[in-house]
């Protein structure tokens, strides 16, 4: 009776994720699996990956990178948000959440403006009788665009792992002969390893499908792999070769995001978000 | 005794201009067991916390060995805590835990193993080295917390609470077995508890703390009989505490009648409180009563009952395993070494009186200092 009603309340979510979920992915397998004009089965679309590969190289490249920069400006945030007063921490909490209330689209905009040709940085340089730099169009920028958009995605889960450690815990390291140095690195950064992990995980995965701020941001050679999908389907009207592309990225994505858990599960017993 | 290891002078504690320890001055001697007693709020964990390094005393000393030690911080010093509740590492199984201080001085591999196994004997728990913390129940995480503490061989062990969090029998067991480790390492161990039981039961020398004072130092046996003031009467066990007159030496005078005792030294006429502990009184029939009064509750305590007396208006608690009835008069009689006689304090008149009495009430103050710190 009771798991019964538990099953009726979270019907409408099951529902949801049926049709918005479920579906689409059985979709993407299907014109994965199948030839574009005859629509019979193939393997087809898959053997034309070998060609993308760079490409997919490339996007876990800066995803990596991304995430990694994300994780060496965050931790400390995190860690400083984490020791403040109650109210100060949420103070500092909304402020992190805060770009985070203005669209995707919009921020990253506002980087071509600062960083384009013309843009704020150039104009300011070459007013003050510097040369210009060329900033927009480069690996660096659609790296910065990354970071920038994901770095709350590495603060919070961060933060909510290190606040939760127990207070006693660094003293009883004191207590026990640690100096600053060593309750970090003996207490601190392993406890915080599951908000590590989780952060990771949560900067990677939009990091790496992400085709817009490559667009914006990047040029030729910064090409990722989301934005050959898009093309895919926007411009190349191969729905067949993008679907197999994004069916081999979201594998990637579970296989990425599987080893991570797996390294906390052993580890540490943590739990990623 | 033996030589003197630890001086505080003078301590002063402030929190937000809310003192919190007020002028302590204490010293401790090697080989030691010293219990710091009180109620919630009395200062006793910061006293601790002062000792341990984890607070700087807002003025005042605290000396090791002669040495001024309030600039060192917790790690140099030669004292390990176990915490309240224990604050084992999560991250580290059993034995890591144990190792971790041994580990930070890099004692080499083959005698850490050593020392950790030796205190694995000690308190119990060989075979458990691979467990994880999360995995043993509270008795056992006790005994981890201590194990890892005096892995390192501290001068001094200070213990916050470090029993609350067991059931009863759990921790009367634990009482033994800290005395016993206490005994065979021959280190001084600071404790502090808001249980008088384990409080007389344990220590050498008890230090009973209120509103950021020393109330009372003393041995348990003296804290119990010669209670300095209200406080620690009511405190440590139950008191009937009364007004009374010190008419001359060894005779004092309340409920309008004068009775032998045992105590002098009071200024002729001087008021006084007058103690009368529950289980000291004995129940006479009426005409041989020195007091007559009427049974008004009856509690049965498993040992023994607790009977309210009703005398003249001021209800006493009495214990006895003499059942009395409800309603019934009875005569009780005070001999000289019933009555103790104590010096009026701020204390005066707060405790003693239990017309409020209920069989709850002790239950409630526990769950309340449960809920300390």
């Amino acid at each position: 009776m009771k798991k019964n009603k538990a099953l009726l309340l979270s019907g409408p979510y099951i529902l949801f994720m049926v049709i918005f979920t479920l579906i689409p992915l059985g979709v993407v397998g299907y014109f994965a699996l199948t030839d574009p004009d005859t629509g019979a089965f193939t393997l087809n679309n898959l053997k034309n990956l070998a060609l993308f590969l760079p490409t997919l190289g490339t996007s876990v490249g800066y995803a990596i990178v991304s995430a990694l920069i994300c994780l060496v400006l965050g931790y400390p945030v995190a860690y400083y948000i984490a020791h403040r007063k109650p109210l100060t921490q949420k103070i500092l909490y909304m402020l992190t959440m805060l770009p985070m209330c203005m669209s995707f689209l919009l921020r990253t905009l506002a980087w071509v403006g600062i960083l384009e040709t013309n843009g704020i940085i150039n104009t300011l340089l070459t007013g003050l009788g510097l040369p210009a730099l060329e900033l927009i169009g480069t690996p660096g920028a659609v790296i910065l665009g990354m970071v920038y958009n994901y770095l709350p995605y590495m603060i919070l889960p961060l933060y909510a792992i290190i606040v939760k450690i127990d207070r006693r815990l660094i003293e009883a390291a004191e207590d026990l002969g640690c100096n600053g140095v060593q309750v970090f690195s003996k207490v601190v950064l392993p406890l915080s390893t599951p908000g590590i992990l989780s952060g990771l995980t949560m900067v990677f995965v939009p990091a790496v499908s992400t085709f817009y701020i490559s667009q914006k941001l990047g040029g030729t050679e910064t090409m990722l792999i989301g934005d050959v999908i898009e093309r895919q389907f926007k411009y190349a009207n191969n729905r067949n070769l993008g679907a197999a592309l994004s069916l081999v990225l979201m594998l990637l994505v579970l296989v990425c995001t599987g080893i991570m858990n797996r390294f906390g599960g052993d580890e540490e017993g943590g739990v990623v978000v | 005794m033996s030589k003197e290891l630890i001086r505080l002078q003078d301590l002063v504690m402030e929190f937000d201009g809310e003192r919190v320890l007020d002028g302590i001055n204490l010293y401790f001697n090697d080989h030691e067991f010293l219990t710091l007693l009180g109620p919630s709020g009395c200062g006793k964990t910061t006293t601790l916390r002062i000792i341990g390094g984890f607070l700087n005393p807002t003025s005042g000393k605290v000396l090791f060995d002669g040495k001024c030690i309030n600039e060192v911080p917790a790690y140099q010093r030669q004292i390990n805590t176990v915490f309240q509740r224990y604050a084992l590492f999560p991250h580290l199984n059993v034995y890591d835990n144990i190792a971790f201080g041994l580990k930070v001085a890099k004692l080499p591999k083959t005698e850490i193993q050593e020392r950790v196994q030796e205190m694995l004997s000690i308190v119990g728990l060989k075979g458990y080295e691979h467990r994880r913390i999360d995995s043993l129940s509270g008795g056992q995480q006790q005994r981890v917390a201590i194990a890892r503490a005096l892995v390192n061989r501290p001068k001094v062990l200070l213990l916050d609470e470090p029993l609350a969090a067991l059931d009863l029998r759990l921790r009367k067991d634990m009482q033994n077995e800290l005395k016993r480790i206490q005994q065979a390492m021959g280190i001084t161990f600071i404790y502090v508890t808001h249980d008088q039981e384990e409080a007389l039961s344990m220590s050498d020398t008890v230090v009973v703390m209120d509103k950021g004072r020393i109330q009372q130092i003393g041995k348990p046996e003296d804290i119990y009989n010669e209670p300095k003031n209200a406080f620690v009467a009511d405190f440590i066990g139950e008191s009937n505490i009364l007004d009374g007159i010190m008419l001359a030496d060894y005779k004092v005078k309340f409920f309008g009648r004068t009775f032998q005792c045992l105590d002098a030294g009071f200024a002729p006429n001087e008021p006084v409180d007058v103690v009368i502990r529950p289980e000291d009184i004995d129940f006479v029939p009426v005409e041989q009563g020195h007091l007559t009064g009427t049974v008004t509750s009856v509690t049965f305590k498993g040992l023994n009952y607790d009977i309210i007396v009703d005398f003249k208006g001021f209800k006493w608690l009495i214990q006895t395993t003499d059942y009395q009835a409800e309603g019934t008069t009875v005569g009780i009689r005070l001999n000289p070494e019933d009555i103790h006689v104590m010096k009026k304090s701020e204390y005066s008149g707060m405790f003693g009186d239990y017309s409020s009495y209920s069989a709850e009430y002790d239950e409630l103050v526990e769950d309340a200092d449960d809920e300390e710190e």
